[in-house]
């Protein structure tokens, strides 16, 4: 793989993230991060969603009209996303009423839409699709980071798999209820995003 | 009226938008720096929640849901029965994207000062999951005309009220010493994250 394609594959999961530095896609970050399964099925669904909408959209990126290719862009979209809830709705129909209306809003996810507009629309087809994928990694990396803090200290499992033992099954570990609470989200992305900028000082912002 | 006044109050705090749902976090973040500015883009959530949950009640209603059009296509057996629910993300979000445009138009030629003010944030507006979300929740909560209207003025209305509240106390944060790390972003977050858990406690009230 050359080192340009790996530069827009990796680059979005740290150098340039797009929930901790592009403000993109936050809301279903924090709404399905309670556990770990609705985490990687929501990455999942963004990964092949951010992907397949790059590809189609750069391959007919000429002949696109810019006064309308927003309108072109979400009717992309929008049918990759019915596509994934059709299918979930189909093979896994618990995890789909868990997950809800926050399938649906993949559409108005501004990584989709952000990749599109900024990547998608003056790129080469190939490349997008990594871009896509890189971009969906990303916002995965951070929702599964979310999601193991929330339900490792929230229900003490991983996966659904006892890690720590629960004071209610005649364990020792005391589950912390504050971060069962979907708001809890914010503080841990709040801290993820201090980590990365004392890791990578040139990220932080001036005022 | 006791009914449609309890829904509006409930709309506002008990399942606000930005702060219990954590929908149209992205402008949300992005926008709050001034309180003037997340003025500007309230008002235009409002506008067009209004006035985009009671138009896509009525289509979904009408076309999509479930048996809709076996009246008017004369199919009385159940076996046959139309479902175009499956359309419903797809001609939502052009619903949205078709009034955000309208609403546009009419503001540009009727309302030219109002345009100016907005101008920048209309476009924006159909992207944002607010709008979208609570689109989708009208469906799932399958309420009548009358109660969407007060739904989406609702929601609207509990959105403007977060985002100028995070703007006043972004507002003053600009004296506040923050760590380098957590300029921006970061303490943006972790104060969303204090805001929702004061809007928590609407949670105890029973209407």
């Amino acid at each position: 793989m050359s080192s340009d394609n790996k530069k827009v594959l990796f680059g979005p999961v740290v150098d340039n993230n797009p929930i901790a530095l592009q403000v993109l896609g936050v809301c279903s970050a924090l709404a399905v991060t309670s556990s770990m399964a609705n985490a990687l099925v929501m990455t999942i669904a963004v990964i092949l969603v951010t992907a397949f909408s790059n590809l189609f959209i750069s391959a007919i990126r000429n002949q696109i009209p810019s006064s309308v290719r927003i309108i072109v862009q979400m009717a992309i979209i929008a049918s990759l996303v019915i596509v994934v809830d059709q299918v979930l709705k189909a093979f896994s129909y618990q995890l789909s009423k868990e997950l809800s209306v926050f399938i649906g809003l993949i559409i108005t996810n501004c990584i989709v839409m952000g990749r599109a507009e900024a990547f998608a629309m003056k790129e080469k087809p190939g490349i997008s699709f990594l871009d896509g994928i890189g971009n969906g990694l990303g916002y995965g990396a951070v929702l599964m980071v979310v999601a193991f803090f929330r339900e490792l200290f929230g229900f003490g499992t991983v996966f659904g798999i006892e890690v720590f033992k629960l004071v209610q099954n005649d364990g020792w570990y005391q589950g912390n209820g504050l971060l069962v609470l979907p708001f809890s989200s914010f503080f841990v992305i709040g801290l993820i995003i201090w980590a990365i900028r004392q890791w990578k000082p040139e990220q932080v912002e001036e005022d | 009226m006791e009914h449609y006044l309890s829904i509006f109050i409930k709309t506002i705090f008990i399942e606000n938008m930005a702060l219990s749902f954590f929908l149209g976090m992205c402008t949300f973040l992005a926008v709050s720096k001034k309180v003037s500015t997340a003025i500007g883009l309230g008002v235009a959530v409002v506008v067009v929640l209004g006035l985009a949950v009671p138009a896509n009640q009525v289509i979904y209603q009408a076309i999509l849901a479930p048996g809709a059009l076996d009246g008017i296509m004369g199919i009385t057996d159940p076996a046959n029965s139309i479902d175009l629910s499956f359309l419903s993300f797809i001609t939502f979000i052009g619903v949205i994207a078709a009034l955000v445009q309208i609403l546009e138009m009419i503001l540009d030629k009727y309302f030219p000062a109002l345009y100016q003010a907005l101008g920048i944030f209309l476009p924006l507006i159909t992207v944002n999951c607010a709008i979208f979300g609570a689109v989708s929740f009208m469906v799932a909560k399958n309420l009548t005309l009358g109660e969407s209207v007060v739904y989406g003025i609702g929601s609207g209305v509990g959105w403007m009220l977060a985002i100028v509240l995070m703007a006043g106390l972004r507002e003053k944060m600009k004296y506040s010493d923050v760590p380098a790390g957590l300029k921006g972003l970061g303490i943006t977050f972790i104060t969303a994250g204090l805001m929702a858990f004061g809007f928590l406690s609407f949670g105890g009230i029973s209407l």
